[in-house]
């Protein structure tokens, strides 16, 4: 029974992919979304279903009917010391993720039967976000790193596939490439990771690797440091954490739906997953940690600041996605990982939620996405606004919305580790907070910039529904982790995975003082940065300041420059260089063989001339060779 | 012999070598034909020749098979012949140059 539940989670929409794709072009709309959804729901339900079954069944405990810890599918390479079977697994870390994933999934499917009801691609469009799904689901449940990352190279096939959904456009097309060789460039890392990781455990098992990581690795040494980094740097390029985050924003070129799905709360936490999932091996390795913290901070504080210059609705949602992923990453920088779990969860919510937001507003426009062409929505789209309200106070982390409790939890275990990681994820809070009342401000309030917004209103039933539920979700996802002083509820459900091999002991809470003064410091900055864009963007009080500041950070400091200097351009160099040889040497050779072969073919045509008289004298000249020949012997 | 054997040799050499002028030369089908034949009777003559030098009667039998050969050679190649001209009203051989590379 229970094998077959895991295998339905990602096997549904596999197959919801196969249907709509070789045949949904010819089905009714209906019957794709019906099909689309419906795998989605399924997976959806099985994945509570495995929930109950965990909570029922302790796992492992040798009583009748536990949950058996592995479900493998098929014997995939079985060579004597190298055995990879494709296996499943499942524990309360890969049901949480998979209920994030098939739930936000859900939402956003039904969302977009609304968003793309007048698109020419709808099947097709579908039928890519159930491969998606399948893929990240595989994913999460996988049982060794190497399915894992037949389920990372799928998410990232597919993000491609939807970035560049709109193929005719070319910046859509571009951005598309971009997004899968800059995550390849993290993906070759993973690999040599992987390497690593059978050189040393002789599998790629999760359960093999966490139960003997504290006795194969030593702690900081070599081994432990190398395999930990190869592995960031996977997570890196698929997290979009600096210096492989250059493909999230323009990603945006996707449709919204996609946007919130993949780059917000499903695909692009697959690296915090992969670093939570390993973290037995990652806490043998504290240089590693650190710099992973390090990346992570900095990533958040370098994003938060590019998008407040961003005049583009959905890529400041992008640059934000950026920052929360570096508060992850700082969070398991540090070894609180069910607290990068939890905010990787309340994450999923409440950006998924602003970006749907963001999907209805341009809905209402027509596609528009420039803020500069936007203003004074709020009155003619009020639920929307309400819901981007909802979803931006729970990103800038006020209280008591989700993101409050996770934020705080992630700042609070940094101030333990180290204070200077706490002071930059509080400079980053007090920044998302401007750019978040910024957004806000430049879409919803003040005087329309263009007055033809008559025809803009509230989106439709089935768009509006996930948006209410995601606005609930933000609101009161808080609950999974309130914890002064005692583990949060999702800690606590996540304890017997994160326990395992690693010395991490569950949050004790600091004295209950300790507590309160830092929840009391980065609510204070959370408000201080909401009353300062609240004086910049809604009073325009702060003009004159602003201006060269935002010079800087409009090219979001020089990076894509920099990338275009040392990355780019000596690799189009080298690629016309290898491109003459091509033409020149390999072709010329190619060619140059038919081309003689035909030439001699035309030199013996001369002697074909239809001329009776002539070839008589032919076979003449030839006897007398071999006479010749003869009487010469 | 009455007529020393290196007589009818040369003369089988002439013959032949008309023949083959006249194949390589002519262009009417007919004539190139009638070459072919002059060829072939200048190595029966050949071949006589020495059956009697020799005393057998091999070669005479080798002739007998050239004579058939040549017979039915001739009915075939002209009823070609009668065809080409029903068809093209000519037996000019440079005329039936089609079959070129």
């Amino acid at each position: 029974m229970i094998p077959f539940l895991v295998v339905l989670i990602p096997a549904l929409p596999l197959a919801g992919w196969a249907v709509n794709g070789l045949w949904g072009a010819r089905l009714r709309r209906a019957a794709v979304a019906a099909i689309a959804c419906g795998t989605v729901a399924a997976a959806f339900v099985a994945s509570v279903g495995l929930l109950w079954w965990i909570q029922r069944f302790p796992l492992g405990g040798g009583a009748p009917g536990s949950l058996p810890r592995a479900v493998d599918l098929y014997s995939w390479i079985a060579t004597g010391p190298v055995q990879v079977p494709l296996r499943l697994i499942v524990d309360q870390l890969s049901v949480t993720m998979g209920l994030v994933v098939s739930g936000v999934g859900l939402l956003i499917h039904v969302y977009s039967v609304g968003y793309m009801a007048e698109d020419p691609g709808f099947a097709r469009y579908f039928a890519y976000l159930n491969l998606f799904m399948a893929s990240m689901l595989t994913l999460v449940l996988a049982g060794n790193l190497v399915v894992m990352f037949i389920g990372w190279e799928g998410v990232g096939l597919c993000s491609y596939l939807l970035i560049a959904f709109w193929y005719a456009r070319p910046q859509a097309a571009a951005a598309g490439v971009k997004a899968f060789l800059v995550t390849r460039l993290g993906d070759v890392g993973f690999l040599l990771g992987i390497f690593l990781a059978f050189g040393i455990f002789g599998t790629t098992d999760f359960v093999v690797m966490t139960r003997e990581a504290a006795g194969r690795l030593a702690l900081g040494g070599g081994a432990a440091t190398a395999l930990a980094l190869l592995l960031f740097a996977g997570a890196a390029g698929k997290s979009a954490q600096l210096p492989l985050h250059v493909w999230l924003p323009d990603a945006m070129e996707g449709p919204t739906p996609v946007s919130a799905l993949i780059h917000a709360a499903t695909m692009v936490t697959a690296g915090v997953y992969l670093i939570v999932r390993l973290h037995a091996v990652f806490l043998r390795a504290p240089l590693a940690m650190d710099v992973i913290a390090a990346v992570g901070a900095v990533t958040a504080v370098f994003a938060a600041a590019s998008a407040l210059v961003e005049p583009d609705l959905k890529r400041v949602l992008a640059y934000s996605t950026i920052s929360q992923l570096g508060y992850m990453f700082l969070a398991v920088g540090v070894g609180a990982f069910g607290a990068g779990i939890f905010h990787l969860t309340s994450h999923a919510f409440f950006k998924a939620l602003l970006f749907l937001a963001a999907g209805s507003v341009m809905h209402a426009l027509g596609g528009e996405t420039d803020m500069r062409r936007m203003g004074g929505l709020g009155r003619r789209l009020p639920q929307t606004a309400a819901a981007f309200a909802v979803g931006g106070l729970a990103l800038v982390g006020i209280p008591p919305l989700s993101g409050f409790f996770s934020k705080d939890l992630i700042l609070s275990q940094a101030f333990h580790a180290r204070v200077w990681l706490w002071g930059v994820g509080v400079l980053a809070a007090g920044l998302t907070a401007v750019y978040t009342v910024r957004a806000y401000a430049l879409t919803f309030l003040g005087t329309p910039t263009n007055g033809a917004r008559v025809a803009a209103h509230d989106p439709p039933p089935s768009m509006r529904g996930p948006m209410w539920v995601l606005t609930v979700l933000a609101a009161i996802g808080g609950a999974l982790g309130w914890s002064f002083g005692r583990p949060g509820t999702l800690e606590r459900f996540l304890h017997p995975v994160l326990s395992v091999g690693g010395e991490f002991a569950l949050r004790a809470g600091g004295s209950g003082v300790a507590e309160g003064v830092l929840v009391f410091a980065s609510v204070a900055v959370a408000f201080l940065g909401v009353a300062l864009g609240w004086l910049a963007y809604v009073r325009r009080a702060l003009r004159g300041t602003i201006l060269p500041l935002a010079q800087l950070l409009s090219h979001q400091f020089y990076i894509e420059a920099l990338y275009a200097a040392a990355v780019t351009r000596p690799a189009r160099s080298l690629a016309r260089l290898l491109s003459v040889g091509d033409r020149v040497v390999i072709d010329g050779a190619v060619v140059g063989v038919a081309r003689t072969i035909g030439r001699s073919g035309e030199a013996l045509r001369s002697g074909q001339t239809g001329y009776l008289r002539h070839y008589a004298a032919f076979v003449l000249v030839g006897a007398l060779l071999i006479l010749v020949y003869w009487m010469w012997r | 012999m009455i007529v020393p054997a290196p007589y009818h040799l040369a003369l089988s050499a002439v013959l032949f070598t008309l023949g083959m002028v006249g194949v390589l030369v002519r262009r009417s089908a007919l004539v190139v034909f009638m070459s072919i034949e002059l060829m072939l009777n200048a190595a029966n003559l050949a071949l006589v020749t020495f059956a009697r030098l020799h005393g057998s009667v091999d070669g005479q039998v080798v002739v007998f098979f050239i004579l058939v050969v040549a017979a039915v050679e001739v009915v075939i190649g002209l009823a070609m012949i009668v065809d080409i001209f029903r068809s093209r009203e000519t037996v000019d051989i440079d005329d039936v140059h089609l079959l070129r590379g």
